[in-house]
């Protein structure tokens, strides 16, 4: 008898639930129409191409545990692939970005595949030097037009009839190829492999004394991984139509772990706000010059010394506290 | 014309130099991480941004102060050294509890700041520094000139080198040192005072890069970059070496640039990546390195 009221309690507490999912849902879909409109559109797609470049970054540091100090050189050369298919070879940005993609795959499995087998700390280190290789690769290699980049990439796709795209279609380009790279995120996270992710990170040992394949299952999210960083920099060569060494130099590397660290490691909309949050200080400081790269470090600092769960891991962890005090 | 390898005689030696001084400093560079990472389990990324200070604050000595080089080659050490220990009291301390990912995370940041700092001060372009007199000229070897600063330092990495690996493997200290790197809480129950010796043995390893920078400011010029720039390649060589091994780091270091000279002269283009696919290679052959043990 007392089942009943619980029941429908949990009933109407899961249809307020929904309710206010679609709520938030609609709410985000107004603002992301609206933005163009009030912000300018080159920097909402960098900020884009950057947010799904930090979530799929989170993918390995945030719920695989494994800190990648390379992630630069899936984002750089695709960038430079994507820029080379559509500039040069005059492909439809769409087609460019599919090209761009799948060498991502190949390059995070070759990455992967060393790096994997070393624990821990070593990780970041070999993957920082692997990464070099490839950033020399994009120093050297002629197509890539060395310090000047490639630039002036036509924004010609096939949803514009191959007619060039103004700043406010990219944005809404760019924005299709985020939701796409965010929903795959969302969905391998919520996915039974992705909390054997988790359960690899939290302990290893037991995830592998329980039967899984842990080296096959890193080495899957690294290498999902890295195709979505890849996507992003191939969406940004498009959308921003430049690809530069910047994208693909070792900073670059650095940038994308401020971001997750700046929005809270494993969430799904702190890696997002962490890139906003670094992208719109990379614009509105830019006349300070070098000394954004020192704000960097020093957010760095305090991000590892006092504040390790992000803007969104804190303020997570404060709902939870609170609810837990009002139940 | 005689000739090693169907190269002439002068260039492969010259290559040969050239390849032992870059190995000067990754040995010694790579050294110094491996003495941090042994005792800390850190792995050191403002080492880049020491060695770069290491040669500036001797290139201030002389600039502001009038003092030289030889006084520079130890009050550069002890002063980037001091600034090291002051690092590590008030920040590294805090995190030995933590996932060693963060001290990771902080000496990146560390890195960006120290590293951004000296470039909006000084720019990007070198700064020339003169090796001493009793070092500058060269020597004639028939065949080849050589200049006595590039033996100088070539020498005295191999005796600081050698003297540190001494140190560690054959004294008590040394013996502490590994003990503490093993087992540090029961060190710590036979009253050795751990955290004094993670403090200094920092201190040490930051002076090694430090010592680095006086020996490299007169051969490369003294930049905001140089750091930075050579960090990826240290970490190859700590990787290929074996992370836990003082001797492997050494030896590694020095093979490493002999390696980088002989790709230069075959092959240029590969000059800047040979390492970190050697370092590929290496791994996929021996995943713990040439020397280390796997655990």
């Amino acid at each position: 008898m007392a089942m009943a009221p619980l029941e429908t309690k949990i009933a109407a507490a899961n249809g307020s639930v929904r309710q206010r999912q679609l709520i938030i849902i609609l709410l985000v879909a107004v603002a992301l129409s609206a933005a163009p409109f009030l912000i300018y559109p080159m920097f909402l797609i960098n900020v884009l191409c950057f947010a799904l470049f930090a979530c799929a970054f989170n993918l390995v540091m945030g719920y695989s545990g494994l800190l990648s100090f390379g992630h630069a050189a899936f984002f750089g050369s695709a960038a430079y692939i994507s820029g080379y298919c559509a500039k040069t070879m005059g492909l439809p940005a769409e087609l460019a970005i599919l090209v761009a993609t799948s060498c991502s795959v190949v390059l995070g499995l070759i990455f992967g595949w060393v790096a994997i087998r070393k624990q821990g700390i070593y990780f970041g280190m070999i993957t920082l030097a692997m990464a070099q290789v490839v950033y020399f690769i994009a120093v050297q290699a002629p197509f890539t037009g060395g310090e000047d980049g490639l630039q002036g990439v036509p924004r010609k796709a096939l949803v514009s009839a191959m007619a060039p795209m103004s700043d406010r279609q990219s944005y809404f380009f760019v924005l299709a190829f985020f939701l796409i790279g965010f929903c795959i995120i969302y969905r391998i996270v919520h996915s039974p492999f992705g909390h054997i992710l988790r359960s690899i990170k939290e302990n290893e040992t037991r995830a592998a004394s329980l039967g899984y394949d842990v080296d096959r299952i890193k080495l899957i999210a690294f290498t999902l991984s890295a195709t979505l960083s890849g996507m992003a920099g191939a969406v940004k060569a498009i959308g921003f139509q430049l690809a530069t060494l910047t994208d693909v130099e070792f900073f670059m590397s650095g940038e994308v772990v401020l971001m997750v660290l700046v929005g809270g490691l494993a969430t799904m909309t702190g890696p997002v706000l962490g890139a906003a949050i670094i992208i719109a200080m990379q614009y509105y400081l830019s006349e300070f010059g070098i000394w954004v790269k020192a704000l960097h470090g020093m957010i760095f600092i305090v991000c590892v010394m006092a504040f390790r769960r992000g803007i969104v891991g804190e303020i997570g962890a404060y709902l939870s506290r609170r609810r837990g005090a009002s139940d | 014309m005689m000739s090693i390898f169907s190269m002439p005689a002068d260039v492969f030696l010259g290559q040969l130099l050239l390849g032992l001084i870059n190995g000067s400093f990754y040995a010694i560079l790579s050294l110094g991480l491996a003495v941090i990472f042994g005792l800390l389990q850190i792995i050191n990324f403002t080492h880049g941004a020491q060695y770069m200070m290491g040669a500036f604050v001797a290139w201030m000595l002389l600039h502001y102060f009038g003092i030289g080089y030889w006084p520079a080659l130890i009050l550069s050490p002890i002063i980037v050294g001091s600034l090291g220990v002051l690092l590590e009291r008030t920040m590294f301390r805090k995190l030995y509890n933590l996932d060693h990912i963060y001290g990771f995370l902080l000496t990146y940041g560390v890195a960006l700041v120290v590293e951004s700092a000296f470039r909006a001060q000084y720019g990007v372009s070198g700064q020339p520094y003169r090796p001493p007199n009793a070092l500058s000229g060269i020597i004639d070897l028939d065949f080849m000139v050589l200049p006595i600063y590039r033996l100088w330092v070539v020498a005295a990495s191999i005796v600081v080198c050698a003297a540190t690996w001494i140190v560690i493997e054959k004294t008590k200290l040394g013996a502490y040192l590994r003990a503490a790197t093993e087992k540090p809480v029961l060190l710590r129950a036979f009253g050795v005072n751990v955290p004094r010796m993670i403090m200094i043995t920092y201190g040490f390893g930051v002076g090694l890069a430090a010592l680095a920078g006086v020996l490299a400011a007169p051969i490369y010029q003294v930049s905001a970059i140089m750091g930075g720039n050579i960090m990826p390649v240290i970490f190859a060589v700590v990787v290929i070496g074996g992370m836990g091994s003082i001797g492997g780091a050494i030896l590694t270091g020095f093979g490493l640039g002999i390696l980088e000279a002989f790709a230069k002269l075959l092959y240029p283009p590969a000059a800047s990546t040979v390492i970190f696919i050697a370092m590929i290679i290496i791994l996929t052959v021996r995943p713990a390195g040439l020397f280390g043990r796997t655990r």
